[in-house]
């Protein structure tokens, strides 16, 4: 087959329009050449004879070129007549003419300095939604919550005590190694450091009052929030992924009383008793740390733990144990319904949800802190 | 006081004959416009389906009406009660709407029964379980109650996911595409079984489709759906034989576009000779396009005017055939499968066209019309 094209204009003779011909084989492989020529040319007048006679064959390129041309010509107010066009050559053109498609709206260009603000102003507005989201969520939580208390039967107490023994049974381990690992360092690094003032003995108050105060509880939520709120993101993450939740709803059902209350619940009941662990873990760490480094003996650990601490300092651990748990239960449910379709959503949102819940404790511990300074405890 | 009860619920129940109203709804998700002025209407145990090409609004249609979304402009009603209106809704959970979802989106930890009876109320053990056999009952899956939903096949987990969704006796059953995953044989059989179980409760569906066939197969009334707009709503029939547009005239069934003139008030003018009959959507003007389709030509060796065969596909009981005019245009005759001819031989046609359907002319280019003549 002969793979030439080419284009050719004739010029006007006498009071004729000038012809344009057309021939060999417009298909794509001699565009680049005929769109050079094209571009090259220049027809005189305000008429022009388009003739295909000759063309060979024809692909949506060609009869792009083509049209193009035409199009021009349009531009240029030129009567326009097509001759000698094969049919499926014609359906070709009328097929590239029906799909074309003009770019109306330039893409915009815009300079560093507004993207950056644009960017800023986004990722504000985006977090300010996020924080109003979570504060409807919260409400919503309680109002629910307080339905229950009117209405126990309600609530789904087979969920509950499921969830209980997951976030609560299940952790004792991890929570308890930890604890007790960082009792055996703060006992060590504390000996190493009251030696040099000879005021070894103070360690047990240092060990107390850090791990019953902070230490305990901030530890048991960090843990926490990484295995069990990042595990309420996935569960719910992958049942509004599958529509599972949707599927609750239809059936009537409310999916805060169905999923999320029982796993809140179960973290305010699961997690005081994971801090008294954590922190009964982290004075046998530091006791036998105690012990073995500085020679204090258990009775003589326990003797001065009497004088070290108050029951305060072992309530202000506590008291914060409850809210720590609401705040990592409602971050992992709300990402997890925030969940869209896709199962890299479900990671995204677990992700957000354990960072969200540690920033979120910490800030919490840090506002206890204060509190509890500036009411003197 | 009895009396006046029964008469006011019996009252009461000729007024809820319209299960559902869906007026002039809007739906934007953020600038995009998802849907667009949607007013529908369902009668009590009337199966309606929206059909159109993928993300032409029908599943947001769907979705608004179950209470997922909610509408820009417009208001929705289920059993004369308003569900949604312009920026609120009533929440899913409290609407008495039940969902077929595209994939089933069964719970997985819980085996046939206990999902059928997750919806019902656990007041009455033993109401709750009658239901339960009833409707396993129905969708004949009694012997796979103790199954978990991974042990069962699509077309299974489908029936169950319906029994789930029929279980609290909803006001309205909406499927979201409901044979989607399903091979193409077992759809058309799927859907006449659904369309029975439906008609036995005489329950009030919604569905969701791409496929026009599928929509044949269950639906009372068809709306066809293009980018968030209603084009028309009518029988499977109607939109056949009187499509509103050339959208679906295009998008049911085959068909093509035959340049045509008025030649009386009840008759037009085609190369192929005049007809009369009733003009089903009357345009101003004499210049127009008449709508063929396949099953209007009729193969006739004794017929004066011929086309030839530029391509053919054979349908098991038809041909379908693609015929060239003398003028060039083309149009598809559907040919009992006995008469077998080649391409390039020509045919005798004749044309039965009962409904003059009517488009206007799309607006004319200089290439739209090949002019031999022009300037020579």
């Amino acid at each position: 087959m002969s793979a030439t094209a080419w284009v050719e204009l004739h010029a006007p003779v006498g009071g004729d329009a000038p012809v344009l011909r057309a021939g060999g084989d417009w298909r794509i492989v001699n565009a680049g050449q005929l769109d050079s020529e094209l571009t090259r040319l220049d027809v005189p007048g305000d008429r022009v004879v388009v003739d295909m006679a000759a063309l060979e064959s024809l692909d949506t390129a060609g009869a792009w070129l083509l049209y193009r041309t035409l199009k021009l010509f349009e531009a240029q107010h030129k009567k326009i007549a097509l001759r000698g066009a094969r049919n499926e050559h014609h359906a070709m053109l009328r097929e590239v003419a029906a799909n074309d498609s003009p770019c109306e709206i330039a893409p915009p260009q815009v300079n560093t300095v507004v993207r950056v603000v644009l960017a800023v102003g986004r990722a504000t507005v985006d977090a300010l939604r996020a924080g109003r989201d979570f504060v409807i969520f919260f409400g919503a939580a309680v109002v629910t919550f307080l339905r229950v208390l009117l209405q126990p039967r309600r609530l789904r107490w087979n969920s509950l005590v499921y969830q209980m023994e997951q976030v609560g049974f299940n952790a004792l381990p991890i929570v308890g190694l930890i604890a007790f690992l960082i009792g055996v360092v703060l006992a060590y690094q504390g000996a190493v450091q009251l030696q040099r003032l000879g005021a070894e003995v103070f360690v047990v108050d240092l060990i107390a009052v850090s791990v019953l105060r902070e230490v305990g509880i901030l530890l048991t939520a960090i843990v926490v929030a990484g295995r069990s709120g990042s595990a309420f993101t996935a569960q719910i993450g992958s049942m509004k992924a599958n529509e599972e939740v949707d599927a609750l709803r239809t059936l009537g059902m409310d999916p805060m009383d169905i999923l999320v209350l029982p796993r809140v619940l179960a973290l305010v009941i699961t997690l005081p008793m994971l801090a008294f662990f954590a922190d009964m873990m982290g004075l046998l760490g530091g006791g036998l740390m105690a012990w073995v480094v500085l020679d204090i003996s258990p009775a003589m650990f326990v003797e001065r733990l009497r004088h070290a601490v108050t029951v305060w300092s072992f309530l202000v651990g506590i008291i914060k144990a409850p809210f720590f748990a609401v705040v990592i239960a409602l971050v992992g449910c709300h990402e997890g319904l925030q969940v869209t379709g896709s199962a890299e959503s479900v990671g995204s949102r677990t992700t957000r949800a354990v960072v969200e819940a540690i920033f979120l404790v910490i800030v919490l511990d840090a506002a206890f802190s204060i509190f509890f300074s500036v009411v003197g405890v | 006081m009895p009396l006046l009860f029964r008469g006011r619920i019996y009252g009461a129940n000729l007024l809820l004959r319209i299960q559902l109203t869906v007026e002039q709804l809007v739906v934007d998700f953020d600038v995009l416009r998802a849907v667009d002025q949607v007013t529908l209407q369902l009668e009590r145990g009337q199966i309606g389906c929206l059909l159109g090409p993928s993300g032409c609004g029908k599943t947001t249609v769907l979705r608004t009406i179950a209470g997922f979304e909610l509408p820009l402009q417009g208001r929705i009603l289920i059993r004369e009660r308003e569900v949604s209106r312009a920026g609120w809704g009533l929440p899913p959970e409290q609407r008495r709407v039940g969902m077929v979802f595209q994939d089933y989106a069964l719970f997985p930890h819980l085996n046939v029964s206990d999902n059928i009876a997750f919806g019902l109320s656990t007041k009455s053990v033993r109401k709750s379980r009658e239901r339960v056999a009833q409707l396993l009952e129905l969708v004949d899956m009694q012997a796979y109650q103790k199954a978990y939903p991974h042990q069962l096949s699509g077309g299974q987990q489908q029936r169950v996911a319906l029994a789930r969704a029929m279980a609290p006796r909803p006001d309205l059953l909406l499927l979201d595409e409901p044979f989607g995953s399903q091979d193409a044989e077992l759809r058309e059989q799927l859907a006449k079984e659904v369309r029975s179980l439906l008609r036995e409760d005489s329950i009030t569906a919604l569905l969701v489709t791409h496929d026009q066939f599928e929509a044949f197969a269950m639906a009372d009334c068809i709306g066809v759906m293009n980018r968030g707009q209603l084009h028309q709503w009518g029988s499977a029939y109607e939109l056949y034989h009187r499509p509103a547009d050339l959208f679906v005239g295009d998008f049911i069934g085959q068909g093509t576009l035959l340049p045509a003139t008025r030649a009386g008030s009840n008759s037009i003018r085609t190369e192929l000779g005049e007809f009369s009959g009733q003009i089903v959507n009357d345009l101003n003007g004499d210049r127009f396009n008449l709508l063929i389709r396949p099953d209007d030509v009729i193969h006739d060796d004794t017929a004066n005017t011929t086309a030839k065969i530029v391509d053919r596909a054979f349908r098991g009981a038809e041909f379908l055939y693609t015929l060239a005019l003398p003028s060039g245009n083309r149009i598809l005759c559907m040919a009992p499968s006995h008469h077998d001819h080649k391409v390039g031989q020509e045919i005798g046609i004749r044309l039965d066209v009962e409904h003059l359907v009517l488009f206007a002319e799309p607006a004319a280019t200089p290439i739209d019309k090949p002019d031999e003549s022009g300037l020579d």
